[in-house]
């Protein structure tokens, strides 16, 4: 078996038999970067040094006892928004692009308490604003089942580096379906996690009420087990949940599907779904049935106002959190300008990306005077009832099930030249993030193009172990997925 | 000329003396070295959060409640966006649409009897950086030390009409702050702060004026001079038939003018949202209640107390509770003597005399009570001399000294032995022999040269009483030799 | 109808944004921002009369620290990423001309 198709939890499962040494999990993952980082470009920095220093360090802690957990000696990939002390964070943004932040993100401390490595920074759609990481300042990244393809976005480095078998596993974030999307472009899967339920101190903010970090992994087991290490509540963080229902791994151990309720909405399988989607999201239900589950459907009437609701919201807060982005405390300074207004100015529109800045402005617009109630109240209230109406379905149903998108990855450079059409492919994620609620990626299928398609179980707050549950069940049945050819496909 | 009335209303800023600020552990402390007291929180680190400070929320419900304020038992902070150096977020975390406390009011005393000023509101938020403006670079500088000390905002209702009565009602804050201890209050360090709107009528109108906003007044006396300044280029405006613009303007207090704070770049609009950062905050009734319960004895309860418990004059009462510091001092040494008329007349006498004889802020007033208290209680017992006493206070007021052991030591205290009496007295009066010739043939006048001098020789050590009566004795007996 | 985006719209973001954008780009802004908000016109079908807007998902616990002094000095640290520092302090182009 060859180190880099392991899962995490096979490698750190025979790395504690010591029947494999940490140095060796690295030494897999920095030869797969080697053979793969040119083509794909997950990522945008690498610590090979400190992470074998580290793997040294790792193997006595597991020997001592130190690290006692499942993914201990595991390297793991960071997005470039969560901030590690002494290594540059920039948020694939030009603005940032010297910032070395002087502190650990909270669950980079528990990465590092886990015994994990961290391996380097994956690539993103500047400031996780995309949904193709091709707005990244630093180049896109390229899908390693067809390099001609985007990863999605905006957690495109992470997802693309675990397809690769460039890391065993990576972080990322999700803001309107940012580590969902990716992963069912690139054939992993994702978790984004209850709101508050992972700490985002040091994640630099994009939409502070939408935004969640989540693990990305082989499968779903290797993502139970990070989100396990992840999870917890965080007294830096006021929106930090103090739960006490975080064993995720150990839902895992009952994989029946009998009698579980699962709800599709009837909208999301209208107009603008891919047929080969499509067919592929039909052929889960008609499995998940097979196995005694009930699968029904029924209708989400706020369908359409998903979309604009969430990017009202995002846009707005985004245009606040963005506003520190200024050249006086750390990152990019514009080099000449007239004083201060022309300064603020003059390094914002030089280093913000051509995304970022549409997106500032929407948030800056709908929250000024005169338009705040008719835009930006009316989103807050049409969030109400789409909460509402997702509330009243968890009532009925363990777990709701929904494309991650309408489509398999596009090519690059189709997606940014219609900046509108490009959002409206968010329409099946954004609702997780609007009501709080956890949401899984699992791998289920193929276009006829060879691109990877998954699915989405979406669980209402709380419920990480019913939707858990429910993939690894799923995921029992389907059998292993395959990984990309190697090297994928030339571009 | 028209008759013109002056309607006013305040902005009152006031640092609130948590030991730390409102979203992080940073020390509050005043004058540290710039930059000393920050973190990624107060310096707005990208993904750095907020978490709130509980005894802000606590130091604003007691200052609410103190101003008779209604209580937002759901309040949240809001967002306010603008770029500006000392604002490292380039968005100041306040409250605009739910405050912590709305619809109060405070009483304050005029020349023309009371009045109630009426509070719009009062919320919570954080404060800004300093910038410091360096002229050899033609730079400014930014220190964060003071970003993120928490505030309370207190927003009147226009309802003054005249400088004295603004002076009277941040005068009435002030009090009220350092009552309750939520603040110091002090204007030369900033931790009290007005911005003044304004705006003149003609006399008898029901409606108002366009007002300004005035800022940059960092005393009492340029609060007053800046008011009387804007009235008057107010009233000349309007008298030239010219429009007064609403504005904020700059109060230049050397140059007694302001200028307006006007730039194409102050968009003005502030885009105000909840902060997703922070939950919203819930006030229990049982919160409040005890609040309510530890609420401290404010000044208007302890005045009228000291005229009942201690029979004090209102003047007295009065004078003795403008500095809860002072008071409570006070409070202490009466306790302590247990004759709060006697302790009320050395604050009342010494106290503030040497606090305003040594140019003393009143607040650093500093000594331990007992030692005030066992002076008193020497006086009382004869036991140190009014004149003495007064003396050694002063060493009190300055060291903080014992007064047993200086008047002990400094030999100061009254004898009651008649030795060193008589002693003292055969030595006078064979220094002296002449008067004392005159002195026994009856002649009274040198009596009291004879009393001088033997005070003068006791140092305060006997009572006049006591040097008269020795005297008369010695009199008698060598007349009957 | 929604909003109709003009020249003095786009500049007024620009200022609050701290933007400035070229014609080009400006003619770009408008466009893209009408798009969006012709799209997002769509809430005014949904009727929200007598809904509470919901800002914050969870929120039924209060939050708070304590008053307890956790941070030490770390101007160093604090400083380390300014593009322009002088003498401790973080150094902008005068603020008052």
């Amino acid at each position: 078996m060859e180190l880099e198709t392991m899962t995490a939890l096979e490698l750190a499962a025979k790395i504690k038999q010591r029947q494999i040494h940490v140095v060796d999990g690295v030494k897999a993952v920095f030869d797969q970067i080697e053979s793969k980082e040119g083509t794909v470009h997950a990522y945008l920095d690498l610590y090979k040094k400190e992470a074998y220093a580290r793997a040294k360090e790792v193997e006595k802690g597991i020997a001592d006892g130190t690290y006692t957990g499942s993914l201990a000696g595991v390297p793991i990939a960071i997005k470039d928004n969560i901030c590690i002390k002494g290594k540059k964070t920039t948020c694939a943004s030009r603005i940032l692009e010297n910032f070395v932040p002087q502190y650990n993100a909270e669950v980079i401390d528990r990465l590092e308490k886990a015994g994990m490595i961290i391996i380097g920074k994956t690539n993103m759609d500047e400031f996780a604003m995309g949904s193709t990481t091709e707005t990244s300042a630093y180049g896109v990244t390229r899908n390693p089942w067809n390099t001609e393809h985007v990863p999605g976005g905006s957690s495109g480095g992470s997802c693309a580096a675990v397809a690769a078998g460039e890391t065993f596993m990576a972080l990322g974030s999700d803001t309107g379906g940012s580590i969902r999307q990716p992963s069912s472009f690139c054939g992993v899967t994702g978790i984004k996690p209850t709101y508050g339920t992972v700490s985002r101190y040091g994640l630099v903010a994009y939409a502070s009420s939408l935004d969640q970090i989540g693990p990305v992994g082989k499968n779903v087991a290797d993502c139970a087990a990070l989100l396990e290490v992840i999870a917890g509540h965080d007294p830096k963080d006021s929106t930090s949940l103090d739960r006490q229902d975080l064993d995720f791994s150990k839902s895992l151990e009952d994989k029946k599907l009998l009698g579980m309720k699962f709800g599709v909405p009837k909208e999301f399988l209208a107009k603008g779904l891919e047929p080969e989607v499509r067919d592929s999201f039909m052929n889960v239900l008609k499995t998940l049935t097979e196995q005694g589950a009930i699968v029904e459907f029924f209708s989400v009437e706020t369908m359409e106002y998903m979309i604009p609701a969430y990017y009202i919201i995002a846009s707005a807060e985004a245009s606040s959190n963005l506003e520190r982005f200024d050249g006086v405390k750390y990152g990019y300074r514009a080099a000449e300008y007239e004083g201060l207004h022309d300064m603020y100015k003059k390094t914002r529109t030089e280093a913000f990306g051509e995304e970022v800045k549409r997106r500032i402005m929407l948030g800056s617009f709908v929250l000024s005077s005169g338009y705040y109630d008719a835009y930006y109240l009316k989103a807050l209230r049409t969030k109400a009832l789409i909460k509402k109406e997702f509330d009243q379905a968890f009532e009925k149903y363990d777990v709701i099930l929904a494309p991650a998108a309408p489509y398999t990855a596009p090519k690059i450079g189709e997606s940014l030249k219609d900046p509108l059409a490009m959002y409206l492919g968010d329409i099946y994620t954004v609702a997780v993030n609007l009501c709080g609620l956890p949401g899984i990626t699992v791998p289920c299928g193929m276009d006829k193009a060879g691109m990877p398609i998954g699915i989405q179980m979406i669980g209402d707050c709380f419920a990480e172990k019913k939707i858990l549950r429910a993939a690894a069940a799923y995921e029992a049945v389907r059998g292993a997925f395959p990984t990309p050819e190697k090297g994928g496909k030339k571009a | 000329m028209k008759q013109y009335e002056t309607v006013i209303g305040l902005e009152v800023h006031v640092e609130l003396a948590t030991k730390t600020k409102i979203f992080c552990g940073c020390s509050t402390e005043f004058g540290g070295a710039p930059n000393t007291h920050t973190c990624p929180v107060c310096t707005g680190m990208p993904g750095s959060l907020p978490v709130l400070n509980r005894k802000v929320v606590e130091f604003a419900l007691k200052a609410g409640i103190a101003a008779n304020c209604q209580i937002n038992q759901y309040c949240k902070f809001d967002r306010k966006n603008y770029f500006y150096p000392d604002n490292p977020q380039n968005y100041q975390i306040s409250q605009l649409y739910l405050p912590i406390c709305h619809d109060g009011w405070v009483e304050i005393e005029t020349s023309a009897g009371n009045k109630k000023v009426r509070i719009h509101e009062m919320h919570m938020e954080e404060d800004a950086g300093k910038l410091i403006h360096d002229e050899w670079e033609d730079c400014s500088l930014v220190d964060y030390n003071r970003s993120g000390v928490p505030l309370i905002e207190i927003v009147s209702e226009p309802d003054m009409r005249s400088s004295e009565e603004v002076i009277a009602y941040l005068e009435k804050l002030r009090c009220m702050m350092q009552y309750l201890g939520v603040s110091d209050c002090k204007l030369q360090e900033g931790s009290m702060r007005a911005d003044v709107n304004l705006s003149v009528r003609e006399v008898g109108s029901e409606s108002f004026g366009t007002r300004t906003e005035m800022k940059n007044l960092n005393s009492f006396k340029a609060i007053a001079r800046a008011i009387e300044g804007e009235r008057e280029r107010q009233i000349e405006l309007i008298e030239e038939g010219r429009t007064v613009i609403q504005e904020t303007r700059r109060w230049d207090d050397n140059k007694e003018s302001s200028h307006a704070m006007r730039s194409k770049e102050d968009a003005k609009d502030y885009r105000y949202f909840p902060d997703p950062d922070l939950p919203p905050i819930h006030i229990s009734d049982e919160w409040i209640q005890q609040i309510r319960e530890s609420q401290p004895e404010l000044r208007e309860e302890k005045q009228l107390r000291y005229q009942s418990e201690y029979e004090l004059s209102a003047y007295d009462a009065g004078i003795l509770t403008e500095s809860r510091h002072l008071s409570l001092l006070f409070e202490e040494v009466a306790k302590l003597c247990g004759n709060p008329k006697k302790a009320a007349n050395w604050f009342m006498g010494e106290v503030l005399r040497l606090t305003k004889d040594k140019g003393l802020d009143v607040e650093k007033v500093s000594f331990a009570p007992k030692h005030l208290s066992d002076l008193i209680s020497m006086v009382e017992k004869k036991e140190v001399s009014a004149q003495n006493a007064k003396k050694v206070f002063e060493k009190v007021f300055e060291e903080d000294i014992e007064p047993v052991v200086y008047i002990e030591e400094h030999g100061l205290k009254i004898v009651e032995d008649t030795g060193l009496l008589n002693d003292t007295l055969q030595k006078i009066m064979d220094e002296n022999p002449g008067p004392l010739e005159e002195l026994l043939g009856g002649k009274e006048k040198v009596f009291g040269f004879f009393v001088g001098k033997m005070m003068r020789e006791l140092k305060g050590k006997a009572s006049p009483d006591a040097v008269r009566e020795a005297l008369v004795k010695e009199v008698e007996r060598r007349k009957n030799l | 109808m929604a909003k109709i985006i003009d020249d003095e719209t786009i500049e007024n973001v620009c200022i609050l944004a701290k933007l400035s954008l070229n014609e080009e780009a400006k003619e770009k802004a408008k466009e893209d921002m009408q798009k969006m908000l012709d799209y997002v016109e769509k809430l005014d079908e949904l009727d929200t009369k007598g809904v509470e807007p919901l800002s914050h998902i969870f929120g039924d616990q209060n939050v708070f620290r304590e008053d307890v002094v956790t941070n030490g000095d770390n101007k160093e640290a604090m400083l380390a990423n300014a593009p322009k520092a002088k003498e401790g302090q973080y150094q902008v182009p005068k603020t008052i001309g």
